[in-house]
């Protein structure tokens, strides 16, 4: 319930007294312990697939005391040791350039090879983090400031870019922008290293204020030709692939972004989207939507808002606002999101208790569901929400349900006998197919490690009622049964 | 009351009515038309791909990246193609390809995202819906029961023109992948009022119906282009071959977001394009079904017609698209491109409504009347 106190005056008696008992319910729900299933939506709302143990560990908690927990778990870095990729010297572009067709070919599949290794790294790390918040928040600004390794063709930039939206997950979101708009990943994505007063280029200057702070339908075309200019010579160096800026690029002139003019640069830019009431507006609606559900609540979205003006862009206490609001546990609000891919692989890795020695098979399966880490679809990121689902990933998550947890039945063995495809597609496909058969041979699920009744397994593994319930099973045909079922696709 | 009854009376009058129109719809099933759409994603470059080569200011304005004179496949003394594209000039010969210029909308936005979505969804630009155009037009006219869907949209891409729940979409990168996997699902019963498992629940369903009347495997003598969009197109040619239909495939190409460094990138898009269009006539002339399908293109915009310091092109506006098949009337289409007449930001103004575009396929190629769908009529280009 978020009614205002106007809505309360206007009421009549028999409506406020029902209003007050409703709010005195309320504030009574939020001091007491949340419960196996409010800690289990919590979990799973900011973290990826709990396990029963988890859950326990914060059930006996009340609403503040939960999520003080997780806040006070937030951590600057990962805990897992990034791979060595990271140390090597930073591969100048210009060398590409003057490489052979062969030469080429390799350095494409050491590029392809380190892609897999950094996302390998990050999915291990969302999977053994002792604060799933912060792999959620810096996964939430990836999408938010979406960089593809495709364009940007070196594994270091992405990895540092990663570990600079790491380290801001939960800090300051103005901090952030600065930070991201000299990102030298983001220098070459959206190709603000060749913006020069010479020759302006738009690209960041657009998406700026679409994406990354006012929304669309905030700003000119004229702002953006105009904010282009300020932040021309913000590059990066070709050698050692830093941030570096070129004076002689600079367009020192004045210039006039939504209504303030002056000699501004591209700093003054951001400090002016920050100032404007929409930024945070756009950041709020954007965290209902990853954590309450698919239809924000203007009034609420607005509150929150405030929250993050009032703080001065500090993400925690907004997160913390979010987390505590009687939006965040209402009933009508549970299970209504669909899990993203990298939620559902990493999550069901999580909660069904497997724990591989090879995360390659399980970065395959996130890109085939739609998600592939550091290449988002474009600079908009995953469109996400329902549009998660189609036919085609719907089946990719069957596909991948199925292979974790065969537990007895002989599906993997029949399309393994299936006749060769000779096809094009199909040997691709069958490929595909192989290498994650084999790569998938120390995914033991082990019906042992997780709760064995049904009644137990299904509160642990499902945030709603099981769609098709199926009785009489046990062990690993129970946890099939259940990932399965329609149910086990929300959170 | 009386209100009541003339309702009623009009709805008993409707009623008959449509059911006949659905018989009528499974008789001539068979004969029902296929319409390939290409997505250029990111916004093509309509000027060096149709090029106004003979337009002096064409070369004025992109010094860098304007292709010589002496390598355009000429179409007519005023435009012609990127050299990536001359396999397209068999079409054209044959009468096979319709090319046309200045597509695009009024008062065009420049993002992206939300130009991608007036495409999509044919809206107007300062309006928001949420349901593609194909969705509406299925929503009024569904294709015969028979049908394996209306739509099948082929790889990892959004739905686009099928968002939405009013058709019966679905999406798959082949049609042996699909199979498979779906014997994984089963249909279960029911509706629900969460808006996540309502749409789950429905997606399931629309899985099995499909399922249950799609085959795979079906061998061609044509060699598909070894890439992914080679792959898009031979998924295409299984579908046209199906024994139950389908009324539209969606495939897409991209990105052709080139705003730096533009004419590799682009010359390898439009080769990968030509290559593929090339092998899926030859698929469709194979199987006998050239004349009962139309390819068009289509892109959330062109590019702007002055090439940026970087050798790319920023966003732009109108552009040119292509419509091929046995039954297209080719040739040039809409308004050479008015360098002379750029905009505030330096881009092409519009010849044809895109509306118009897309009711050429509605009322000519399938017979579905265009007005409800579009909100309003647009005028037709005749190619059909």
């Amino acid at each position: 319930m978020t009614a205002a106190p106007a809505a309360i005056r206007i009421a009549r008696p028999p409506m406020r007294i029902f209003l007050f008992l409703l709010f005195a319910a309320a504030s009574a729900a939020a001091a007491e312990p949340i419960g196996y299933e409010g800690a289990r939506h919590l979990l799973n709302r900011t973290g990826f697939g709990a396990t029963d143990e988890e859950i326990w560990q914060v059930a006996a908690l009340d609403r503040a005391a939960a999520v003080d927990k997780l806040l006070a778990g937030i951590r600057r870095e990962a805990s897992v040791k990034p791979p060595a990729l990271v140390d090597e010297p930073f591969e100048p572009y210009a060398r590409f350039r003057g490489l052979d067709a062969e030469q080429r070919k390799a350095a494409q599949r050491k590029l392809v090879e380190q892609g897999f290794e950094l996302r390998a790294w990050w999915l291990r790390e969302m999977i053994l983090t002792p604060s799933p918040l912060t792999e959620r928040m810096t996964l939430f600004w990836h999408n938010h400031f979406a960089t593809s390794q495709q364009k940007v063709r070196s594994a270091r930039l992405m990895y540092q870019q990663n570990a600079l939206l790491r380290s801001e997950a939960l800090g300051n979101f103005a901090t952030l922008l600065h930070a991201v708009a000299k990102d030298p990943a983001m220098l070459v994505w959206l190709d603000n290293a060749g913006n020069r007063k010479q020759a302006p280029n738009e690209n960041f200057a657009r998406e700026v204020m679409e994406l990354f702070t006012l929304g669309e339908g905030h700003y000119t075309e004229r702002d953006i030709k105009e904010a282009a200019r300020a932040f021309t010579g913000w590059s990066i160096d070709r050698e050692t692939g830093t941030y570096t800026y070129r004076p002689a690029w600079h367009d020192y002139a004045e210039k006039t972004v939504l209504g303030r003019t002056g000699r501004l640069d591209g700093d003054d830019v951001l400090d002016i989207l920050l100032s404007r009431p929409e930024t945070a507006q756009f950041i709020s609606t954007k965290l209902w939507r990853e954590f309450v559900s698919q239809d924000p609540d203007p009034r609420e979205v607005a509150r929150w808002a405030d929250v993050l003006r009032d703080n001065r862009y500090e993400v925690k206490p907004l997160v913390r606002a979010i987390l505590l609001s009687d939006a965040f546990w209402a009933p009508q609000n549970r299970a209504t999101l669909v899990k993203s891919p990298v939620e559902l692989v990493v999550g069901s890795l999580r909660m069904f208790a497997i724990h591989p020695f090879d995360l390659r098979p399980a970065v395959f399966a996130c890109a085939a569901l739609g998600q592939n880490p550091f290449s988002p679809p474009n600079v908009k990121g995953w469109p996400g929400g329902n549009a998660w689902i189609d036919s085609a990933t719907l089946l990719g998550r069957k596909q991948w349900i199925d292979r974790l947890l065969r537990g007895t039945q002989p599906a993997m063995m029949a399309a393994a006998d299936a006749p060769r495809d000779e096809t094009q597609a199909g040997a691709q496909e069958q490929r595909y197919r192989r290498a994650l058969e084999r790569g998938m041979s120390d995914y033991a699920f082990d019906a042992s490690r997780v709760p064995a009744s049904r009644e137990r397994l299904e509160r642990l593994v499902l945030a709603t009622a099981p769609v098709d319930p199926v009785e009489g099973l046990e062990g690993a045909e129970l946890a099939r049964s259940l990932a399965f079922d329609p149910a086990f696709q929300l959170k | 009351m009386t209100f009541d009854r003339r309702r009623f009376l009009q709805l008993a009058a409707l009623v008959p009515f449509a059911g006949m129109a659905r018989l009528a719809a499974a008789a001539d099933a068979p004969a029902r038309k296929l319409l390939v759409l290409v997505e250029l994603k990111g916004g093509n470059d309509g000027l060096n791909t149709v090029i106004p080569y003979a337009d002096p200011a064409y070369a004025t304005l992109r010094p860098r990246i304007a292709i010589a004179r002496d390598q355009v496949v000429q179409l007519t003394e005023a435009a012609g193609l990127h050299p990536s594209l001359a396999p397209l000039r068999a079409f054209w010969d044959r009468h096979e390809l319709a090319v046309v210029q200045g597509l695009g909308y009024p008062d065009p936005n420049l993002s992206h995202f939300r130009s991608i979505e007036i495409w999509d969804t044919a809206s107007r630009s300062d309006e928001y819906l949420t349901e593609g155009w194909l969705t509406r037009a299925f929503a009024l006219a569904p294709s015969p029961a028979s049908f394996a869907a209306d739509g099948v949209v082929v790889g990892p891409n959004a739905m686009g023109p099928l968002a939405g729940t009013g058709a019966r979409a679905i999406a798959l990168s082949n049609p042996e992948q699909f199979l498979r996997n779906a014997k994984l699902v089963h249909a279960e019963e029911g509706q629900s009022r969460n808006p996540a498992l309502a749409h789950i629940l429905r997606v399931e369903r629309d899985v099995m119906v499909s399922a249950g009347r799609l085959q795979a495997g079906r061998k061609f003598d044509t060699e598909f282009p070894r890439s992914p969009f080679g792959n898009s197109v031979g998924t295409a040619a299984q579908l046209a071959g199906n024994e139950a239909g389908t009324a539209v495939v969606r495939l897409s190409l991209g990105s052709f977001d080139t705003h730096a460094n533009q004419q590799g990138t682009h010359a390898n898009l439009l080769r990968q394009f030509a290559e593929g269009l090339t092998a899926l006539r030859e698929a469709l002339i194979e199987i006998g079904r050239w004349d009962s399908t139309i390819i068009a293109t289509y892109a959330e915009f062109g590019r702007r017609p002055r090439e940026n310091q970087s050798g790319g092109t920023d966003h732009g506006t109108a552009s040119a698209h292509f419509v091929a098949g046995g039954a297209v009337k080719g040739g040039l289409y809409g308004a050479a491109p008015a360098l002379g007449r750029l905009d505030g930001n330096g881009n092409l103004p519009l010849a044809v409504d895109f509306r118009g575009y897309y009711a050429t396929f509605l009322d000519r190629w399938w017979g579905i009347d265009s007005k409800p769908v579009l909100g309003g009529r647009f005028e037709r280009l005749p190619i059909l």
